[in-house]
């Protein structure tokens, strides 16, 4: 399929997103729309509809990016601790400067994952050519151990349950004026697109880059840099969707290859189709109540994720 | 290696006895028996642990994974989540301490044989993709709990943070006994195929190459292995670090790769570590943590040193 058949789906999609919901509209009112159904589209469909495709979007570049650089397939925010990292981030902001607004709360949660990131590429380096199974199975270990740290200063000050309820990732209650902070991963996804060969090399490893005359370390900073800013944004806003990273990028590749700056765009697409549908799934599923999105893509991803390692066997 | 063996055991009675004497006043008599059930099922699950933990990192031949990455802990997570919220405060009328520890276990132990049964039809060297399939799943079933923990009324989520972070504070008498009846034929099962463990650990070609049913042995210890961590778990709630700290430990101590050796350092290094963790807990932190908290806490910390000072994971 091409890129315009991808923005297409994505548009319609897009337009059945904003007419789905607990009042009806249908889409013939649009060109008369009452007071009452002017509010709701404006303050809380197309917010919604717009975040849904800019965590899909950053989602799962951060994760193609993440797999070029570790050259394994199976390293995502979910399996790499960055996640994890941003809801430790979270809880600190939470606890340190108990009254923080969103931006004091995101720059923690960035903080956080940045730094999570640079030490989970270190770990993988040395384990890079072992086994392709391995780096995941050590990522998500080391996801648990931030964790761990989470869990003892959430028991210690009773907010256990608060910090779970950050986990799951629920775009109902966006609305206008507390999604905007996602825009800040537009510029982020748009960086590593100019990066994105530059991203290859570095995933060769330290002295390959090094022998084509890159700068690794800058590379592999800004690389970190981009994800750990869309994550963090997403995690501020929406919470965790588990798995979108991993599986969007490795369909996207089954289907079109490895060049990065062929398929980063398809990917972005992709990414945002799969998380509207999703989304609509679980709108409609239990109507008019619905099914927090992290928990659709976590059953659909985590089902996808399976039948792919079963094939690459 | 002897001599190291005795001081461990010489420090193991210490800190029993320590445990036993602190503080002791008032009616002691009631005291000692409380403590003496208290030190009990921590040995008991401290042998369970550090015995499975040893065992499950000599066939899956590294030293940095423990058992519950298959994913026991989200099953009992899951399973408890979804009790509390269907019978919310009523839990407890519904269905009796014994009978949520018997269908705990017995939900764990079917979970693991249908990975093992899936996994191990195919004659191949599957360990690793066995993990991965254990920790997608676990992933899975995080996300569900999370979900169905953020249904739950605050007032009953206390009910299920009992059972999240493991404790001594609130142990059962009848189900200690059950759980050493079962822990006991599980190592009697241990202590028949324990011979083999040294040959496993040379990996499989070798193993099969000396005249080993790989796949037989293979499967009976893993089957071992899940149903001494599925009873701890229901005991006394999961404790996912504690089987990576103390085989580490005690691979730091004793430097060499014999099982008989191993097995015995394996199980002191782990019961005075929880025995003097239990101690902490009551009276450095005055209960304001749990045991499993303070575990994965230092465990977690402990193997992230691990992980970054190894040259080669």
């Amino acid at each position: 399929m091409r890129i315009a058949g991808y923005i297409v789906v994505l548009l319609v999609l897009a337009c059945l997103s904003l007419f789905i919901g607990v009042k009806d509209i249908s889409i013939a009112d649009i060109f008369h729309l009452n007071e009452e159904n002017r509010l709701i589209i404006t303050v809380s469909r197309i917010p919604r509809t717009i975040s849904l495709i800019l965590a899909g979007i950053g989602l799962s570049v951060s994760g193609l990016i993440m797999q070029q650089m570790t050259q394994n397939k199976f390293v995502s925010p979910t399996t790499a601790g960055t996640l994890d990292a941003a809801k430790l981030g979270l809880l600190f902001a939470f606890l340190a400067i108990p009254e923080s607004g969103l931006l004091t709360k995101t720059l923690f949660a960035f903080a956080f994952t940045f730094i999570a990131s640079l030490i989970f590429l270190n770990i993988a380096d040395r384990i890079r050519y072992r086994n392709i199974i391995f780096v995941p199975l050590v990522g998500i270990m080391f996801g648990n151990i931030l964790n761990s740290v989470s869990s003892f200063f959430a028991y210690r000050y009773n907010i256990v349950q608060n910090v779970n309820a950050w986990l799951v990732g629920d775009f109902s209650s966006i609305l206008k004026g507390n999604y905007e902070v996602l825009y800040i991963s537009v510029p982020a996804v748009a960086l590593t697109y100019l990066y994105a060969n530059k991203f290859t090399v570095v995933g060769m490893g330290e002295t390959f880059s090094k022998n084509l005359g890159l700068n690794y370390r800058q590379v592999v900073n800004i690389g970190l840099f981009c994800i750990s800013v869309a994550v963090s944004v997403i995690i501020i806003t929406v919470g965790s969707i588990p798995f979108l990273g991993l599986v969007v990028p490795n369909i996207i590749s089954l289907m079109y290859g490895d060049n990065l700056r062929k398929t980063l765009p398809f990917t972005a697409l992709f990414g945002a189709i799969f998380l509207l549908f999703c989304d609509i799934i679980g709108r409609l599923v239990i109507f008019p109540f619905e099914i927090p999105i992290g928990v659709v893509v976590g059953i659909v991803g985590g089902v996808i994720f399976l039948i792919l390692l079963l094939r690459k066997r | 290696m002897r001599k190291r063996l005795v001081i461990l055991s010489i420090v193991l009675l210490v800190s029993i006895i320590l445990f036993l004497a602190y503080k002791l006043t008032g009616n002691w008599e009631y005291a000692i028996e409380r403590r003496s059930y208290k030190v009990a099922s921590l040995i008991l699950v401290a042998c369970s642990i550090g015995y499975s933990s040893l065992v499950f990192q000599t066939l899956t031949q590294n030293r940095i994974l423990t058992p519950s990455i298959m994913g026991f802990e989200s099953v009992y997570l899951l399973f408890q989540s979804l009790i509390v919220f269907w019978y919310g405060d009523k839990t407890f009328q519904v269905l009796t301490q014994s009978n949520n520890f018997f269908a705990s276990i017995l939900m764990m132990i079917g979970f693991a044989l249908l990975l093992y049964f899936v996994v191990f039809r195919k004659e191949k060297n599957n360990m690793y993709f066995l993990l991965l399939t254990g920790l997608i799943l676990s992933t899975l079933f995080n996300t569900l709990s999370s979900f169905v923990q953020m249904l739950i009324d605050p007032n009953e989520f206390s009910l299920i943070e009992a059972k999240i972070f493991a404790s001594f504070n609130q142990m059962n008498v009848n189900l200690f006994w059950y759980a050493l009846a079962a822990s006991i034929i599980m190592m009697i099962l241990a202590m028949v195929n324990n011979k083999y463990l040294d040959i496993l650990a040379l990996g499989r070609e070798n193993a099969i190459n000396l005249g080993i049913n790989y796949n037989r042995v293979v499967l009976t210890f893993l089957f071992i292995v899940s149903v001494l961590v599925a009873v701890s778990t229901a005991l006394v709630g999961p404790i996912m670090f504690f089987g990576i700290l103390v085989t580490n430990l005690t691979y730091e101590l004793f430097k060499t790769h014999k099982h008989s050796i191993l097995v015995l350092a394996c199980c002191l290094i782990s019961s005075i570590t929880l025995i003097m963790g239990q101690f902490l807990v009551e009276h450095a932190f005055n209960l304001t943590t749990t045991i499993s908290i303070l575990v994965n806490f230092i465990g977690g910390v402990y193997f992230l040193y691990v992980l970054l000072s190894a040259k080669k994971i």
